[in-house]
């Protein structure tokens, strides 16, 4: 029964036959800037195959603990590294069906009591095998209320972390800031928690970059003008409150070419072809409120506070 | 008297890999898998005691075994089984069904004659567990 346990592992082989060399891959190629999170994948990747190269050979038997905080701002790009970390857990052969199951506080927090035990033990139930991604964990330790039933499924989260530690992978993922306080209150995650990872916001430039590639997936293209409008537009909307990145700039193309199907509906006169539907000019971003100093509500507040100061 | 009921009872008890292995094929055809224990052993009770609801959306086996060790936390003197449920038209039944936990003893089944008009016998049977009333058997 027993096979004989190799005496030599080659782990340029192993890279290369787990398909990890092609998720790292997908990763440089589809993520936009990010660099600290790519290496602190790519390391994990390595520390994880040296350790399945140590199991086979004999010299390790536990599993590595793999539950990971992702820790920045919204809009970063912290859900798709999920995605992407399922598929590598999944070829390396850290868990068996490599699906990522993302809920928030309240899909994990019930509103009676009893309620909670049920509802968290379903959702790690249905993690097994794959990743569990809590989006905005502070949330579930609520200090100011003593009888929030949020401590109850952290105590079940933390149960089943350790005990399930092969079944499955925990991801926290939240802002910095709130999350380093998350842990000091909660000191049994931090120490149950051994990849720290830290998203750094966007540049500029990486977000025209995105801009570009998400209108590339779309079929659509800025021309001269639009790409200059977009790059001021970044950087007027950073300014600005709520900026989430990534995000922001897909909200803004999405309000684009909704201006631009408008625009084309109105001012067409005769048939279009391909070119005229997938360009994006400078009048369709131009006529975004964040030009005009933000959304009408916001600068309405900031009047308000500026008039009350005076 | 061990019960022979349903998959694998002619082979040893089931180890957690095993059962996870044999829910993980129920899983991949798409049947819904369940938890159910019970402490009348008759061939006959078909309506086990559901343990949870059946797991219509789980991928993984994992939280099977985990479901059959909760049971067994709660009901580890008692019947526990395995069934997967398919639901495809033309089938709508169970098609798996395992014993994965049994009580300590089994006292097995006695056969009960009744004399019916004439000279008629007729047979059945009956575990000596349920002479008992519920939850005080084994």
């Amino acid at each position: 029964m027993n096979e004989p346990r190799p005496t030599h592992v080659d782990l340029a082989r192993s890279f290369e036959d787990s398909g990890v060399r092609d998720v790292l891959r997908e990763l440089d190629e589809t993520l936009v800037g990010l660099e600290p999170v790519k290496s602190r994948i790519r390391e994990t990747a390595a520390l994880l195959l040296v350790d399945k190269a140590r199991r086979q050979i004999g010299l390790a038997t536990e599993t590595p603990t793999l539950h990971m905080s992702f820790t920045g701002n919204p809009g970063t790009g912290k859900t798709t590294v999920a995605l992407k970390m399922a598929d590598l857990l999944h070829r390396l052969g850290y868990v068996r069906k490599g699906h990522l199951v993302t809920v928030t506080r309240d899909d994990l927090v019930g509103q009676y009591i009893g309620h909670t035990a049920p509802k968290t033990k379903e959702v790690l139930k249905k993690a097994m095998g794959g990743v569990l991604f809590i989006d905005e964990a502070y949330y579930l330790y609520r200090p100011e209320n003593e009888r929030d039933y949020g401590q109850e499924a952290i105590e079940i989260l933390l149960q089943v972390m350790e005990n399930n530690r092969d079944d499955l992978v925990v991801i926290l993922a939240g802002y910095a800031d709130r999350m380093d306080r998350f842990f000091a209150s909660n000191p049994g995650f931090r120490s149950r928690i051994a990849h720290h990872v830290e998203f750094p916001d966007y540049s500029d430039g990486e977000l025209l970059h995105i801009a570009e590639r998400m209108l590339a997936a779309q079929n659509y293209r800025l021309d001269e003008g639009a790409r200059a409008a977009m790059g001021e537009y970044i950087a007027a909307r950073r300014g600005q409150p709520h900026f989430a990145n990534a995000r922001s700039v897909r909200n803004a193309l999405d309000r684009a070419r909704l201006r631009q199907a408008n625009r084309l509906f109105n001012e067409a006169k005769g048939p279009l072809d391909a070119d005229t539907l997938s360009t994006i000019t400078e009048p369709d971003l131009r006529a975004s409120r964040v030009f005009g100093g933000g959304l009408d509500v916001d600068r309405r507040t900031r009047q308000a506070i500026s008039q009350a100061a005076e | 008297m061990r019960l022979r009921q349903g998959q694998f009872s002619f082979l040893p008890d089931l180890s957690d890999d095993d059962i996870r292995v044999q829910a993980q094929y129920a899983i991949d055809h798409g049947w819904a898998v369940s938890v159910e224990y019970s402490d009348d052993p008759h061939p006959r009770n078909t309506y086990w005691e559901m343990w949870g609801h059946p797991m219509f959306d789980n991928p993984d086996a994992a939280a099977v075994v985990f479901e059959v060790n909760e049971c067994r936390k709660e009901h580890g003197g008692k019947y526990i089984r395995v069934i997967a449920f398919d639901s495809t038209p033309g089938w709508e039944s169970i098609r798996m069904s395992f014993i994965v936990n049994r009580p300590a003893t089994e006292p097995g089944f006695r056969l009960v004659r009744q004399e019916a008009a004439g000279r008629v016998v007729r047979y059945t049977i009956e575990s000596y567990a349920t002479r008992e009333p519920e939850g005080l058997r084994y």
